[in-house]
């Protein structure tokens, strides 16, 4: 770990605990699993991920790469951040890409300006097993959905890659067992007790980097399905559409044709912990198209292998 | 900018079916103000499509499409919710018995049980199990919900006799703390809102009595400190550091230590936690090690400050078996304590306890989500506490060695109740 000076003792927080929480189960899976891997996006909740992986693991390297399945459809911002992050966690990074799973004709081509976030499972699965990783750290949350609510923080995937809801392990205690059959594997997911506002306290209080993009600033912007989209090379407006320059910020990070800006002031974390501590919309409720499409459209993803 | 310290209380719900856990639970959140807008329109959309009226509260927590088509909660359902000086981790559980590994899956990290009955019906055999089970897995606080009081019109002899239901179980179970409080979570009475339909009442409501409660029981505490090493760390310099999670007691620089199973008695030479070094640390916190003797330590040893654990290869212990076929003696399997794993036996199965009396009965073997005592014979040492002792060094799980999956919780020693 770090080498700061010396702290007084005071009592834990619940910040301090959860990221204990984090870090026991990165050692955990680690030691018990083969092949474990990191997926990180270059969003909020994965470069908190990286963090506490360092920290696990400091004066170390990372024991396992870092993956992201890159849907072609990102933001520039988001990316070079991704580089420069993994770069300076000394971590090798992996790049799977939606584009070599359509051009292998594994999935359908959704045309250049469609949506190819559901696309991504197959990218991911495929990556799993080309590498035979074993285990997956994700960054997911159970704050963010209804489906992730009921997931385990060590989440059996079959041999097709599939979750079964009604067929989850038990996980007593913090007895993490992460022993899976060949062609099997694991996702596991540090963050699962953290709630958005404690990932952007957190970021807070140990003063990390972000993508700008979550940070309020000038767009040129397009309103559909009552979403700010940022016009750009997948958002392309049609005559009738309006093109608006509004301040704005992201809330959560995805595809640049599925994820909404939101109106916002917030250029500082401390204005997003404002923020977001009076906001009457959820994360994914305000940014997220690709959770709209039906009322259980993360449990029927995430059965099919999602993040 | 808000103030960041804030303590930490998990609960789960328990208690048996239909008898209004995920209700109480939704009500809960939304009548603190929880939920966001765009999750309460999806409950009323959810609601309204299923034709169960306008608002099904159970929608918030039962998010599955088998729950929402079944009203039956299956799996845990986690929720959070803050107040200005508190983070709760919530913990929605299942009633029905075909679900009760998911039922001990919530409660095994939880400070509190918060018990929900239907008042109309009392203490079920279900409700028994649930009681039994969190009092096993440690829980010494309850808050009962004597739920559905509308039902009854707010009959006040139907509350009291709950209230003497719940205090013989309790005592029988050595529950030191218990709140039973008239509800109704349908409507919202004495769950966040005081009830006027209960003017005999003066206790708190169900929100009071969850904000004054103890938080941070879980990790518990004990006279000795543990330090379960999950991972060796190889030092610039060339020395080696533990890493775990502490649990047990605080641990400071200079404490004599020992190193177990090897024995070897040595010193904390340094500790750092996630923010760096510092002289001393507390339970249920990552940390590292550095000792002054050079030893030979890896992942599933224990560095532990006295009174010592017990470095053994044969435990007695209580189960709850989650298997499909019974265990019966003789039966190999994988056991895992703290970052231990090693091949076990079954010796002995020493009795079954029997919900309806809490006595244990004769019996050779534990049919699905019995509850039973065992001795374990492990091919490697190991070192426990005893569960009531040291809620992390006590427990371990039993896992197939075909499908890797977990079939038990295990416990060692025996409860007091029996
Ligand atoms: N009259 C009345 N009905 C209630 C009350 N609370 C819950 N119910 C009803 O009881 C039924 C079961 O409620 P749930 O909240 O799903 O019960 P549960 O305990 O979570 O059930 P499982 O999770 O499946 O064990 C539903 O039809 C509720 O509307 C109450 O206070 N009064
Ligand atoms: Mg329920």
């Amino acid at each position: 770990m770090s080498t700061t000076p010396m702290q007084t003792p005071k009592s834990a927080s619940h910040l301090d605990l959860l990221e204990s929480h984090a870090i026991f189960i990165l050692r955990e899976v680690a030691a018990e699993c083969e092949r474990p891997v990191l997926l990180f996006s270059g969003g909020k909740d994965s470069a908190v991920l990286l963090h506490l992986a360092k920290k696990a693991f400091a004066p170390q390297q990372l024991p396992f790469p870092v993956m992201h399945i890159d849907t072609g459809q990102n933001f520039k911002e988001v990316l070079d951040f991704r580089d420069a992050a993994a770069a300076k966690a000394g971590a090798r990074l992996i790049v799977a890409k939606v584009q070599d799973s359509i051009d292998q004709g594994k999935v359908a081509d959704p045309g250049p300006m469609g949506v190819r976030n559901r696309l991504q499972s197959v990218t991911l699965l495929d990556a799993i097993n080309d590498n035979k990783f074993d285990a997956a750290f994700g960054g997911a949350r159970r704050d963010e959905d209804k489906a992730r609510a009921k997931e385990r923080i060590l989440s059996f995937r079959d041999a097709f890659g599939q979750w079964d809801p009604r067929a989850q392990r038990p996980e007593l205690w913090q007895l993490y067992q992460g022993k899976v059959n060949p062609g099997e594997h694991l996702r596991a997911f540090p963050l699962s007790d953290w709630t958005e506002l404690d990932v952007w306290e957190y970021i807070a209080r140990e003063n990390m980097e972000l993508p700008s993009i979550y940070f309020a600033h000038q767009r040129h912007v397009v309103l559909r399905d009552n979403m700010w989209l940022a016009v750009g090379e997948w958002v392309v407006p049609s005559s009738d559409e309006n093109i608006e320059v509004r301040t704005v910020r992201f809330r959560t990070v995805g595809d640049a044709n599925l994820t909404g800006a939101v109106d916002s002031d917030a250029d500082t974390i401390e204005k997003i912990i404002d923020e977001i501590s009076i906001a009457n919309v959820s994360e994914r409720g305000a940014t997220r198209a690709d959770d709209r499409f039906s009322e259980t459209a993360m449990e029927d993803r995430k059965r099919e292998g999602y993040f | 900018m808000k103030t960041v310290t804030k303590d930490l209380l998990r609960l789960a719900t328990v208690g048996s079916v239909d008898d209004g856990k995920s209700t109480l639970i939704g009500r809960l959140l939304v009548d603190t103000r929880q939920l966001f807008d765009d999750q309460l329109d999806a409950v009323q959309a959810a609601s309204e499509k299923r034709g169960v009226g306008d608002l099904d509260l159970s929608f918030v927590t039962d998010g599955l499409r088998a729950e929402r088509e079944q009203g039956i909660t299956i799996d845990v359902a986690y929720r959070y919710a803050t107040t200005p000086n508190r983070k709760f981790i919530i913990a929605d559980c299942p009633g029905h018995v075909q679900y009760t590994r998911n039922m001990a899956t919530g409660a095994s990290t939880a400070d509190l049980a918060l018990v929900v009955l239907d008042v109309a019906s009392g203490l079920k055999e279900q409700t028994r199990r649930h009681l039994c089970i969190a009092a096993l897995l440690g829980v010494r606080s309850i808050i009962v919900a004597a739920n559905k009081m509308d039902a009854v019109n707010w009959d006040e002899s139907a509350y009291n006799k709950v209230v003497e239901q719940i205090n013989t179980i309790a005592s029988e179970l050595d529950i030191a703390s218990v709140k039973v409080i008239p509800v109704s979570a349908l409507i919202g009475d004495n769950v966040v809102e005081r009830s006027a339909n209960s003017p005999w009442y003066n206790g708190q409501t169900v929100i009071e009595a969850l904000e004054t409660s103890d938080a941070g029981a879980w990790a518990g505490t004990q006279d000795g400190a543990r330090l379960p090493i999950q991972w060796v760390l190889r030092q610039n310099g060339g020395g080696r550091t533990y890493a775990g999670m502490l649990c047990g007691h605080t641990i400071k620089v200079g404490d004599k230590v020992t190193l177990l199973p090897q024995g070897v008695e040595t010193t904390v030479k340094a500790i750092t936690n996630a923010a760096g070094p510092t002289s001393e640390a507390g339970v249920g916190l990552s940390i590292d090690i550095d000792l002054e003797a050079e030893t030979d330590a890896g992942r599933g040893d224990m560095i532990a400050t006295a009174p010592l654990p017990t470095v053994s290869k044969e435990i007695t212990a209580t189960i709850c078996w989650f298997g499909d076929k019974p265990l019966a003696s003789g039966q190999r399997l994988r056991l895992k304590h703290t970052s231990k794993v090693t091949p076990v036996r079954i010796a002995a199965i020493n009795g079954v306890v029997d919900i309806e009396t809490l006595k244990i009965e004769d019996a050779d073997s534990l049919t699905t989500n019995q509850i039973g005592l065992a001795t374990l014979q492990t091919a490697d040492p190991i070192v426990v506490d005893d569960y009531r002792e040291g809620r992390v060094t006590g427990s371990f799980v039993l896992i197939d060695e075909v499908t890797n999956a977990t079939v038990a919780a295990g416990m060692v020693g025996r409860a007091s109740f029996f």
